[in-house]
C-alpha cells in the first residue's frame, strides 16, 4: 500500500501537467538530462550517492544532487530557456521535511537578471496557489541583511565570527563553536525563519557571498552574492542564481570545496570538466532556479510531512 | 559513558548537558539548502523539570546520561527525604522532596512506583496510573444520589484532595487516575 493518499498522487499529476502548462505557454522547453555522472557537486554540505563506474577507467559514478551541471552545458551549447523536472538524489537527508530522493524543478532563463528570475518564480507561485484553491498570495522582497537587521538587530555581515558565536548560543547553540559560515547558517534557519510570515511568498536575495554556490559575486556589493531563497509556510521552497559564467572562478570554487572537504576529512570529488570546457566556449549570461516540488505539494495539501505526498518514502522504497 | 549522535536522537533519549540529565522530548531536523545542517530539539531538563530548545550541529556526538527507571516499594519519611526499596535488591535510595513533589500524594508506605535514577540517586518518581486510597474526610454522602450531578472534595489517607460523587462516604476506598487526578470509582473490598 503506497504511503500516502491516492489523492495525493493525483495531486501530484496536476501540478506537473500545470507547471507544463506553464511553461509551454512562455516557450521554456523541457529536458530531460541524465541521473547518473562521471562528476560529482563539490558542494561541502551536500552528501553524493555513489555507485560502480560507468566506463572501464573509472571506478566511481554518482547520482546527481541537481541537474545543474547538464544544463549549462545545454544552455552553452545554444539550448536557449530550459525546464526539467528532475529526480535528484542527496545522501544522508532524512526528515520530516527531507527525503533523500526527491524532485526538484529546475529552469534557466537566458538574459534575465535574479530580479526577473523572482518575478517569474512569484507568477509561477501565484498560479499554482490559484490552480490549488488557495488565496493569492503577498509577494515580498528583502535583501539577507535587511532580513537579519529585522529579526537578529543586526549585520551578521558586518561582525566576528566570535561575536556571531555568542549570538548562537543565546539563541540555544550547544557545541564548539563554529565556522562564520555555520553561524549565518544557524542564525537564519534556527532563529529567523521560524518567524517569518508563513503566507508570504518571501523572496530574500543577495546571500553572503561565502554562501555563493554557483551564484555571482554582488558587482555591487562583494560582500554579498546574487543568489534568492523563496520562503513560503516555514519551508525554504526555491534557490535562485544569477549564474557565475566564467569559468576560471567556477574552476577556483571547486578547488576551494575540495579543499575545504579534505580539512573536514571528507572525500575529495571529481569536478565536471566538461562544465568548465562548457563554460569557457561561451556559458551566456543567465538566472536558474530549483524548486523543490514535494516540498511545495506537501505545503499545497496542507500536510505536515513529506509522507503525506510520497506513496514510497525512501524508508519504504 | 554512552555517546550519542544527533542521528540516534530520539523522543525519549536522556542526554548530558551542563552536566544535568535531559530527557529528549522533540527532535527536528532543520538543514538550510546549501549550508550547515542542525538538530534543533526540546530536551526536559530531569532535575528541575523545565523544558528548554537546544540546537545541535547535525553529527555532533553527545554524552548520554546514565539514566534508569527501576521498581520501587515506598517505604516511609523522615520528614526530610524519601526512602525507597529496590525490591530484588533489597538496596535503599533516599529522595529529596524535589523528586517526590509531584507524587508523593498519591504513596502510602509499601506502595510500588517507577523510581528514576541517575548516578544512583532517585531523580524523579512516579506513581502508578492507578491507585486505590481510602477516604479520610469528606462530607457526610447524601444517601441514594447515584445520579452523578454534583461533587464534593475528598481527603484521602496520603493527603491528596481529589472530587468525588456526592454519594461517596468517609471510610470508603476509591481508585484514583494519578495521571489526571481524577476519581475513577469505588473498590468493592
Amino acid at each position: 500500500m503506497p504511503e500516502c493518499p491516492l489523492d495525493a498522487v493525483q495531486q501530484r499529476a496536476f501540478l506537473y501537467r500545470h507547471i507544463r502548462q506553464f511553461f509551454a505557454e512562455r516557450q521554456v522547453m523541457e529536458v530531460e538530462t541524465p541521473v547518473l555522472s562521471n562528476h560529482a557537486n563539490t558542494d561541502v554540505q551536500i552528501e553524493v550517492f555513489q555507485t560502480q563506474g560507468i566506463t572501464d577507467d573509472a571506478s566511481t559514478a554518482y547520482l546527481r544532487t541537481s541537474p545543474e551541471f547538464f544544463h549549462k552545458r545545454l544552455l552553452a551549447a545554444g539550448g536557449g530557456d530550459i525546464y526539467e523536472i528532475a529526480k535528484v538524489f542527496r545522501l544522508g537527508e532524512s526528515s520530516r521535511r527531507h527525503n533523500p530522493e526527491f524532485t526538484l524543478l529546475e529552469w534557466y532563463r537566458l538574459d534575465w537578471t535574479l530580479f526577473d528570475l523572482m518575478d517569474e518564480v512569484a507568477v509561477l507561485m501565484q498560479s499554482t496557489l490559484n490552480a490549488f484553491g488557495w488565496p493569492k498570495a503577498e509577494v515580498k522582497h528583502i535583501s539577507y541583511v535587511d532580513l537579519c537587521q529585522l529579526h537578529l538587530g543586526f549585520n551578521p555581515l558586518a561582525n566576528e565570527k566570535e561575536e556571531l558565536n555568542r549570538s548562537c548560543q543565546e539563541h540555544g547553540y550547544h557545541g564548539d563553536a563554529m565556522s562564520h559560515s555555520q553561524c549565518l547558517d544557524f542564525l537564519f534557519a534556527v532563529v529567523i525563519e521560524p518567524k517569518l510570515n508563513p503566507n508570504e511568498l518571501l523572496f530574500v536575495y543577495h546571500f553572503p557571498a561565502s554562501q555563493a554556490a554557483l551564484a555571482q559575486i554582488n558587482p555591487e556589493d562583494p560582500s554579498t552574492c546574487l543568489r534568492f531563497e523563496l520562503m513560503w509556510q516555514g519551508l525554504e521552497l526555491a534557490n535562485g542564481y544569477q549564474e557565475l559564467t566564467d569559468a576560471e572562478e567556477q574552476r577556483q570554487r571547486f578547488e576551494q570545496d575540495n579543499q575545504t572537504r579534505s580539512a573536514m576529512n571528507k572525500p575529495t570529488l571529481p569536478y565536471d570538466a566538461h562544465l568548465l570546457a562548457a563554460m569557457a566556449s561561451g556559458l551566456p549570461a543567465c538566472s536558474g532556479v530549483a524548486l523543490g516540488l514535494d516540498r511545495l505539494l506537501m505545503k499545497l495539501l496542507k500536510t505536515e510531512s513529506l509522507a503525506g505526498v510520497l506513496p514510497f518514502p525512501t524508508n519504504r522504497a | 559513558m554512552s555517546t550519542y549522535s544527533t542521528s540516534q536522537f530520539k523522543n525519549g533519549l536522556k542526554i548530558l548537558l551542563d552536566g544535568d540529565p535531559y530527557n529528549i522530548v522533540e527532535n527536528e531536523i532543520v538543514k538550510p539548502g546549501k549550508g550547515q545542517a542542525f538538530n534543533r530539539v526540546k530536551v526536559k531538563n530531569l532535575k528541575t523539570g523545565r523544558t528548554i530548545e537546544k540546537t545541535f550541529k547535525s553529527g555532533e556526538k553527545v554524552d548520554g546520561a546514565d539514566v534508569m527507571e527501576t521498581e520501587m516499594q515506598y517505604l516511609y519519611t523522615d520528614g526530610e527525604f524519601y526512602h525507597f526499596m529496590d525490591p530484588n535488591s533489597f538496596e535503599q535510595f533516599e529522595a529529596g522532596l524535589a523528586a517526590v513533589e509531584d507524587c508523593i500524594k498519591w504513596l502510602k508506605e509499601e506502595d510500588m512506583c517507577t523510581v528514576t535514577l541517575w548516578n544512583n540517586s532517585p531523580l524523579s518518581v512516579e506513581p502508578p496510573n492507578f491507585v486505590e486510597l481510602k477516604i479520610t474526610e469528606t462530607d457526610p454522602g447524601v444517601r441514594g444520589d447515584t445520579s452523578g450531578g454534583g461533587s464534593k472534595p475528598a481527603t484521602l489517607e496520603t493527603g491528596a484532595v481529589v472530587q468525588v460523587p456526592l454519594f461517596v462516604p468517609e471510610g470508603e476506598i476509591i481508585k484514583v487516575d494519578t495521571r489526571s487526578g481524577e476519581y475513577v470509582g469505588r473498590v468493592k473490598k
